[in-house]
């Protein structure tokens, strides 16, 4: 779409190429297969070597695991684009970097790290995080899956995660669960669970009208041994897996907006093509609101994510930064895929075109990484120093 | 081997252009540019012959202001070793003087080959590799759809229409790549981050005298409206009478 506020002029040459090849491969390798992934209810599994070569899993963890090392804002980018695609593909990226090379990168010991994170860069190891359960979404903290140590330093562990993206398909899970019995959720610690160990089961979750082109599933637990060097050594506490959430939602906050680009160019496209009362329906004063207000609000949106990403750059970021960008981003996105599909008329509908898919897909986004409600509490917790979660 | 590739920076041929104030040259605002197809695929050709042939040097050399080296870069992303600008405030219309300065650079580069595109997708001359071939005294391939390297001879094919030919030359030799060659890769993102470390030498293009300057541009004239001739199947013949004696395609 149009760079309406010139935002390439602050953006490195190096950032430029990073998107540029991603736009490039979502544009050949993505859309001419995503709907009809789609309407199958299949994640396209076919692409995972295209982008494993690009390079995009866990692409700003550094060279020496095998990584691209690159900044926060071209991760961001990266992001951008691959939502541009499907919320799906991009949450299969977010899940297999943030949310499972990272935490290996940043609580793993030094030979988890060597032997996982060249192997996920690669896209050989696909990888799973199971933090949700049936009983326990917004308050993790409440988690009854539950590993305990033997006398041996051996594990068992035993319980279930829902909701778990790339459940099925992962050659590895990490597992947060409380430990030794204890119910605080400091006891909370992670572990890499191999998903071929005797007593793990993964089963796809069934019925989604959301996320169809992406894998959902449900973990069970029963009787898993899991050897001594499957915990994660620096883990520690509730704060372990929220720090994965927050990379995860940093990337979120991006991607979303490359959803919402999709559905704006689509309307825009279509808006000065389909005639309607003798002429283009984009000269229609309804029509144009719709437009100029998606324009504003993907541009505000971008410009937050960029100025959080230098800040992440920086070292300087806060999570509550974080919900606030994936809180308002989620927010105008789903509102701008509606609104496209509006635009669209009846054609708004199918598959053929973007903006119901995005529009459906958006919904599994405003909900998951924390819900749109639970940042609002977030926020408001932050300005007024008040709790409103119990 | 030793292969140099010249690339041409150029606007997205997707765009609707515009001509810009001084009547010389598309206006610039809003364009997004890459890679000539055709020098892409050249890229793409030397890489995989060398990652094929062993231990090699890719070097990609561009024409033009401080700009190009994005697309230099770009290729470096893709792996080339090195880029060279031959620095000029603007690219020639006279494909002799890029010629000229790109023979200058070339000459004692000890290039075993020296590939281009078919042609500049924005210009369509397909004059600067020939000439270059020329001032180099060096055999050269245009227009090839597949090529052979082995013992220092190579053997291509150029596709025309309606036949194809098999050309077998020496090296060092001057090729001009067309379609049927392999398209080119996405440049990787480990790639753009070491392309920023790889050496980017800027030179003064020799460029001499311009023969040939550019005058005016224009827009085609816009197409006519369609004419409808009548509907359903009573309208067929008065098609056919039309597309005989007006647009004579029959
Ligand atoms: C497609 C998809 C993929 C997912 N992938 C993963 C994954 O890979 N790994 C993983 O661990 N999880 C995953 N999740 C789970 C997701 O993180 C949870 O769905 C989310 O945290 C919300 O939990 P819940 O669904 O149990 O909703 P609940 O917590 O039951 O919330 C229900 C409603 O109550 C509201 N609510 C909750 N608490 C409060 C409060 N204190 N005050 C006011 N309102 C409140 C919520 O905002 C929401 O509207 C995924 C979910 C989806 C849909
Ligand atoms: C599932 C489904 C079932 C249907 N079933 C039937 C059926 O049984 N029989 C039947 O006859 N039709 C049926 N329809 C067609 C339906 O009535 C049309 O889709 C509807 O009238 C809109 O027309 P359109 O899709 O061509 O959109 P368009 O008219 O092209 O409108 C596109 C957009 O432009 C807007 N727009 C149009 N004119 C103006 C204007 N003057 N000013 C501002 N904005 C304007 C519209 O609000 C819309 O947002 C069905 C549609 C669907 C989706």
């Amino acid at each position: 779409m149009q760079d309406f506020f010139d935002i390439d002029s602050v953006l490195s040459e190096e950032e430029r190429a990073v998107r540029d090849s991603v736009r490039q491969f979502v544009d050949e390798r993505i859309l001419p297969i995503i709907g009809d992934c789609y309407v199958e209810g299949r994640f396209p599994r076919e692409i995972i070597p295209g982008l494993a070569e690009l390079g995009v899993f866990g692409a700003n963890l550094p060279e020496e695991y095998g990584c691209a090392g690159l900044n926060n804002v071209a991760y961001g980018l990266i992001m951008q684009e691959l939502e541009r695609g499907d919320s799906g593909i991009r949450s299969f990226a977010s899940v297999q970097g943030a949310l499972v090379m990272y935490p290996i990168f940043a609580f793993g010991s030094e030979e988890q790290k060597k032997h996982y994170l060249p192997k996920m860069a690669a896209g050989e190891i696909i990888g799973c995080f199971g933090l949700t359960e049936p009983d326990f979404g917004s308050n993790p903290s409440g988690m009854i899956t539950m590993a305990n140590e033997q006398p041996d330093g051996s594990w068992i562990l035993n319980g279930a995660k829902m909701w778990i993206t790339n459940g099925s398909q992962a050659k590895i899970a990490i597992v947060w669960a409380k430990t030794n019995g204890e119910k605080s959720d400091k006891s909370i610690r992670g572990f890499v669970v191999p998903t071929d160990t005797p007593g793990f089961t993964a089963k796809d979750q069934k019925g989604k009208l959301s996320l169809r082109a992406s894998d959902t599933s449900e973990l069970v637990f029963q009787d898993v041994r899991l050897p001594k060097d499957a915990i994660l050594p620096k883990s520690g506490g509730i704060k372990s897996p929220l720090m994965c959430l927050t990379q995860a939602r940093y990337g979120i906050s991006w991607g979303v907006i490359g959803a919402a680009m999709a559905c704006y160019e689509e309307a825009l496209a279509y808006s000065t093509s389909r005639v309607m009362f003798g002429k283009a329906i984009g000269g229609f004063q309804l029509q144009q609101q719709r437009l100029a207000v998606m324009l504003t609000e993907i541009v505000k949106a971008q410009l937050v994510s960029l100025h959080l990403g230098r800040l992440k750059d920086a070292g300087t970021f806060t999570p509550q930064q974080v919900s606030f960008a994936k809180r308002n981003n989620c927010d105008i996105a789903t509102d701008i895929a509606r609104e496209a599909r509006r635009l669209l008329g009846a054609n708004g509908i199918l598959a053929e075109y973007s903006a119901m898919r995005h529009m459906a897909n958006l919904e599994s986004v405003y909900t998951y990484e924390g819900t749109h409600d639970i940042h609002t509490l977030i926020l408001g917790q932050t300005v007024t120093g008040l709790s409103a979660f119990t | 081997m030793k292969i140099a590739v010249c690339i041409k920076r150029v606007p997205d041929m997707e765009t609707r252009f515009r001509i810009a104030a001084s009547g010389t040259a598309v206006d610039e605002a809003g364009l997004k540019y890459d890679l000539s197809d055709f020098d892409g695929y050249a890229v793409e050709t030397a890489l995989q012959l060398n990652e094929k042939q062993g231990p090699g040097e890719t070097v990609v050399i561009s024409l033009g202001p401080d700009v190009v080296q994005e697309q230099l870069r770009k290729a470096l992303s893709m792996g080339a070793e090195r880029a060279v600008q031959l620095k000029a405030d603007r690219v020639p219309t006279d494909g002799l003087s890029i010629a000229r300065a790109l023979a200058a650079e070339l000459k004692d580069g000890g290039y075993d080959l020296i590939f281009f595109g078919r042609q500049a997708v924005d210009s369509a001359n397909a004059t600067v590799g020939p000439m270059v071939a020329e001032m180099l005294g060096l055999p050269c391939a245009t227009a090839v759809s597949s090529l052979d390297i082995s013992s220092g001879r190579g053997t291509a094919r150029r596709d025309l229409e309606g036949a194809a030919e098999i050309v077998d030359f020496a090296l060092p030799a001057v090729v001009t790549i067309d379609e049927g060659m392999p398209r080119a890769r996405y440049p990787s993102l480990k790639g753009i981050m070491a392309a920023k470390k790889k050496p980017l030498e800027v030179r003064a293009a020799q460029l001499g005298d311009e023969s040939l300057t550019l005058e005016k541009m224009e827009l085609p004239p816009e197409r006519a409206a369609g004419r409808i001739v009548g509907e359903g199947p009573g309208a067929v013949a008065e098609l056919v009478r039309l597309l005989h004696t007006e647009a004579k395609v029959l």
